[in-house]
């Protein structure tokens, strides 16, 4: 496939361009910009960054605060420490008031590789998908990561956009967008569809190629709009296919599958399966080794829709 | 400037309006509105700019309740101070009511924020603080806050940012009542040594009568000219203006039954001119 860039670095593009096109966008930090990168914002806004330090309660808002008098605060830190540690902040402080503060998490998923369990989120899509008012994108890689990014800009109130740490495979263009309320249908398919998002999407498309491969046609959804989520797509597919697997790095419960199975089990309910963490917490190792242990693989992909479908 | 009778007289209005509002309600809580109250007149009548006419006004001050429990008492000093109609008040948390039973800014377009779960009002006040400041404004903004609230340690995290970026059109009061939901601050967790706290963080701290007119006015006229982020220690009294609800934390969130609300109306009447 195409090369390998982290999605991270499409935040980064993504904030310096909201920043140069939007006069009200700051950045809020704590303590980890030179990781996710978005120090370069402060090097080329100084007045509009604040590094609050190592202080997730207070970033989130101190964000509500500045977002109430008009900003468009973008709050990025490490997936675990926002949605986790600041949740009560984000649900009192900034979803109830329905603020445009974007929340940034990054190092989502085992896929974080060596870190370890502390720092990969893995519960972060679920805890922030049952708040009222909060918007949830996962992009697949950086293009995509910058197009959450501006299109965060257009939604009313708040935002969590979900990326990881590791390299992934270029899947789209720099002219991407994203629309929130929106998936992708990468691949048509006749007999299962594969609804991803994040780093399972490079996954789901090469598991779509092995089944190919064995005579089965399976298509390929990125909701990348995890809340709310493209319905009249996955509905669509669902309905023409009979089938679904979800993949996702994250845990089986909450998250993306989570949203599917509910959808589907109230307005179409079809064969499901899917490919995520099982309960279970992360552990260090790379990547790759990582994802083998958990099972988040191409094969685990292709393997589940085979015995679906027997 | 209003003076210090009329403003003693406001604050017993304001203490029936809160007896009122919780018997109709049957639920709030007496005590923490009752040690706020003349912290909430002060602000409203002679400390902070602003236009109850326009509640939205850019260039108001910001007031934060952070303690929201105190909503009743901050309910009565809006509707006095004519942002709505004080008839609203006996609406308190009833279904429908823009008066929830914790501040809601949606419901009612005055309050500059929605509050309840403590903890979280100084950094939101930071963060205005830091925004008037990037947008070249006037305005300071105050938060009020318990101190059983002071346990908090996102508290102490606003209070590191404040400092260390300057906040000095940011003012802090602490409503220093002594009494939390459990039991005596004190023993459920001391905050002592407070003035050292908040001097170590940075702040200019000053002390003052939280029930005197005379003493609030004086330190809120320090704090505005601080060069650095204040914050005012005013020694309360929970439950102040009812003798028994006085200094216990069994009225913390307690609705009176008939003779008890009785009871207290007498004392509080009492004391109006």
């Amino acid at each position: 496939m195409n090369n390998l860039k982290a999605t991270r670095e499409g935040y980064v593009d993504g904030i310096l361009q909201a920043g140069r096109e939007n006069s009200r966008v700051v950045v809020v930090e704590g303590d980890v910009s030179r990781s996710i990168g978005s120090a370069s914002f402060g090097e080329e806004f100084p007045d509009r960054f604040f590094n609050l330090g190592a202080s997730e309660q207070d970033m989130l808002c101190e964000a509500a605060g500045l977002a109430l008098e008009g900003f468009i605060p973008f709050v990025g830190t490490y997936g675990v420490f926002v949605a986790g540690r600041a949740w009560d902040q984000i649900r009192t402080s900034i979803c109830y008031m329905n603020l445009d503060v974007r929340i940034a998490g990054a190092h989502g998923g085992v896929s974080v590789g060596p870190d370890g369990a502390t720092h990969q989120a893995l519960e972060d899509i679920a805890l922030m998908r049952v708040l009222p008012n909060m918007k949830i994108l996962v992009p697949a890689d950086s293009n995509q990561t910058r197009a959450a990014v501006l299109a965060s800009l257009e939604a009313d109130g708040p935002v969590y956009i979900r990326f990881g740490r590791n390299p992934v495979p270029q899947l789209y263009t720099r002219d991407e967008k994203v629309k929130i309320g929106r998936g992708n249908l990468l691949r048509e398919g006749d007999d299962i569809t594969l609804v991803t998002c994040g780093a399972m999407v490079s996954l789901s498309i090469a598991a779509s190629s092995i089944l190919q491969d064995r005579g089965i046609s399976a298509g390929v959804i990125d909701m990348v709009s995890v809340k709310p989520l493209d319905r009249e797509l996955l509905l669509g597919q669902a309905e023409k296919t009979g089938a679904v697997i979800v993949a996702e790095d994250h845990q089986v419960t909450g998250g993306l599958f989570g949203a599917v199975a509910e959808t589907l089990a109230l307005e179409m309910p079809v064969l499901m399966d899917t490919v995520a963490m099982q309960g279970s917490f992360g552990a260090s190792g790379s990547p790759a080794e990582v994802m083998k242990k958990f099972g988040l693989t191409t094969s685990a992909i292709a393997e589940k829709a085979e015995r679906i479908l027997h | 400037m209003i003076d210090n009778v009329k403003m003693q007289d406001l604050a017993l209005r304001v203490r029936l309006d809160v007896l009122e509002m919780i018997r109709a309600a049957g639920s709030g809580h007496p005590g923490g509105s009752f040690s706020s109250v003349e912290i909430l007149v002060e602000l409203y009548w002679n400390v902070m700019n602003i236009r109850p006419e326009e509640p939205r006004w850019e260039g108001r001050d910001r007031f934060i309740l952070s303690k929201g429990h105190a909503c009743p008492a901050l309910y009565s000093v809006l509707a006095r101070r004519g942002y709505f109609d004080p008839a609203e008040l006996l609406t308190l948390r009833k279904l429908g009511s823009r008066l929830q039973g914790h501040p809601n800014m949606h419901e009612l377009p005055c309050l500059d924020a929605s509050t309840g779960s403590l903890g979280q009002g100084l950094s939101i006040a930071c963060g205005m603080a830091h925004a008037i400041r990037l947008d070249d404004r006037e305005s300071h903004v105050f938060c009020l806050l318990g101190d059983g609230e002071l346990q908090e340690g996102s508290i102490w995290e606003a209070a590191m940012t404040a400092s260390h970026y300057n906040l000095k059109h940011l003012t802090a009061i602490v409503d220093r009542n002594r009494v939390q939901l459990d039991g005596p601050v004190s023993e459920v967790m001391e905050i002592e040594p407070l003035v050292d706290k908040w001097l170590a963080f940075g702040w200019d701290v000053i002390i003052a009568e939280g029930h005197s007119i005379p003493s609030l006015e004086k330190a809120f006229e320090h704090c505005c000219e601080a060069p650095f982020p204040s914050v005012i220690i005013a020694n309360t009294v929970k439950g102040k203006g009812v003798s028994f609800m006085e200094n216990t934390c069994l009225w913390h969130g307690r609705c009176p039954d008939e003779e008890e609300y009785k009871a207290a109306v007498r004392e509080i009447r009492g004391g109006l001119s």
